[in-house]
């Protein structure tokens, strides 16, 4: 899974998708997990550093990072691993 | 190093819609305390979700409305309203506060009777007063508001048999202007029936006829309404004055005042857009004072609004149980109240505020009750900061008929509780058990035994 190439995120958090021209806003925990995910650092490389920084439980965190990567994919945000 | 809080992380999609002009926000301030008591401990102590009064709010609400009135009008008395809210702790508030008390069956009257009220400061109004309740009433010296023929008849045959002289009111209903027009309680201004039953109670000689009372509608969005409805009122009273020589010692607008709740479908919330309580009194204290009413021989002027002076007084707090996403793809959070304990959520868009700080991001989000039905939606969508499960959430503004119109039904019925002037939080009503529910059930001796 990958955030396609030509995305950008800015430091406050707005997204634009030159290929649709659609923008987006996201929170800074979202920014945090967006620029892990950008630098392809694994589930459980995200999992433990979000752990050690914020309050809350492995599996809270899990079905968060989930919605959020099934949100990322439906606005077309990332490649996942078995397309082209 | 203390771990910061979390926030679960989103990605909203920014619409290019039309930019709301009205500026209407979401919550932008937690709800942590209700007057003084965290929010957690009322939690912690009594469970979720509950209910929470402000006794203060009620004292507060109640004394702006009675400025309303008495600053323009000589002869005010508030009557409580006890379908509104008759937990014993929130009569008693306004008995303290000088209302009498408004029932409308002999299960309220008995309960006003417990909770101290004198028999001759009960209005005993609604259709189904059975013959025992009559002649409670009767005995009592309460103010009887005649519903329908078949009861005026039922007081003029148990007079016959009473030493006490009925004290009588009826009921007018009247075309106000507003829509729907309210006709099936008690007897019609227009075409006449009400001076039909005002003759026939005049006639007697074993009855009192007392006063005039109406009440036109609920949730009233237009306050000149009760003015058209005072201005008929008056010619009704000023009539039998006419014909009679009699004086009719009171003035009963009823109750149907806005609170501040806002209607679902409303663009605009209710606190910004619902007639105040001066908008109400200036409409119906107008209307009675430029009547032909002698300035020195004004009659009594009744008001039995329930909802707008216990609406705000009332918070029901509760926990998240968990977060979703429907197929659409929109945020659903289930929480633990359900529309069988927040029954006003059928006509209302809640104003809901979290109860722990939370960051300006807010998601589109539907609120499920946690009743395994699909009629349990308390907000369908409500652009709400992120929850996190276990999250606590204060409902706003439920005071009026929820403790009243709530259900057994799935779960168990709540704690109540009231909080004092000095931040003391009082359990008003314990939450029920298993056993407050199956006492009263019986099983026949045939089905007491069972193989699976």
């Amino acid at each position: 899974m990958k955030i396609k190439k030509n995305i950008a995120l800015s430091e406050s958090g707005f997204v634009f998708n030159p290929s649709t021209g659609e923008s987006f806003s996201v929170n800074p925990i979202g920014i945090e997990v967006f620029n892990a995910i950008k630098e392809e650092q694994s589930y459980e490389e995200i999992s433990k550093t979000m752990l050690s920084k914020y309050n809350t439980d492995g599996d809270t965190f899990e079905k968060d990072y989930n919605d959020f990567v099934q949100l990322l994919n439906t606005y077309q945000l990332i490649e996942l691993a078995n397309e082209g | 190093m203390e771990k910061l809080r979390y926030e679960r992380p989103v990605i909203k999609k920014l619409e290019t819609n039309m930019p709301n002009k009205f500026g209407l926000r979401t919550e932008y301030v937690a709800k942590t305390h209700i007057d003084g008591v965290a929010v957690k401990d009322l939690i912690k102590d009594h469970g979720s979700p509950v209910f929470v009064i402000s006794e203060e709010t009620i004292r507060k609400t109640y004394r702006q409305a009675k400025k309303a009135f008495t600053t323009r009008y000589p002869k005010v008395q508030f009557a409580w309203s006890y379908k509104t809210n008759y937990l014993g702790a929130v009569c008693r508030t306004f008995h303290q506060e000088g209302s009498w008390a408004e029932v409308v069956s002999g299960f309220e009257y008995d309960k006003a009777l417990n909770n101290g009220v004198e028999g001759n400061k009960i209005i005993f109004n609604g259709p189904d007063k059975t013959d025992e309740d009559l002649k409670k009433a009767i005995k009592n010296g309460s103010l009887i508001h005649i519903d329908h023929l078949d009861e005026l008849y039922s007081v003029i045959e148990l007079a016959e048999t009473m030493s006490t002289k009925p004290r009588v009111a009826i009921r007018i209903n009247m075309d106000t202007g507003i829509y729907p027009m309210w006709d099936r309680f008690g007897f019609n201004y227009e075409n006449g029936q009400a001076w039909d039953a005002l003759n026939k109670i005049m006639r007697n000689k074993n009855l009192e006829l007392v006063g005039l009372h109406c009440h036109i509608g609920t949730f009233m969005l237009t306050a000149q309404a009760y003015g058209t409805a005072a201005y008929k009122m008056a010619d009704l009273a000023l009539g039998i004055k006419k014909k009679y020589k009699h004086d009719i010692k009171y003035i009963d607008m009823g109750g149907g005042f806005a609170s501040k709740n806002t209607l679902k479908g409303s663009y605009l919330p209710g606190a910004d857009t619902n007639p105040t309580f001066d908008d109400f009194a200036e409409a119906i204290t107008s209307a009675l004072i430029n009547s032909n009413f002698e300035p020195d021989n004004l009659p009594l002027l009744i008001l039995e609004t329930g909802r707008a002076l216990i609406d705000d007084a009332g918070f029901l707090v509760g926990t998240v149980i968990s977060n979703k996403r429907s197929s659409l793809g929109k945020r659903t959070t289930i929480i633990d109240v359900g529309v069988n304990i927040l029954f006003t959520s059928f006509w209302y868009e809640h104003k809901v505020t979290p109860a722990q700080p939370f960051t300006q991001y807010t998601e589109d989000t539907t609120l499920y009750g946690p009743l395994c039905m699909n009629i349990d939606v308390v907000r369908e969508s409500a652009n709400l900061p992120l929850l996190n499960k276990g999250d606590h959430f204060v409902i706003h503004s439920v005071g009026a008929y929820n403790m009243t119109q709530w259900m057994q039904f799935i779960t168990l019925r709540p704690a109540v509780v009231m909080i004092d002037k000095n931040s003391k939080a009082h359990v008003i009503r314990e939450k029920e058990t298993i056993d407050n529910i199956t006492l009263m059930e019986k099983v026949p001796e045939h089905l007491e035994e069972f193989e699976l």
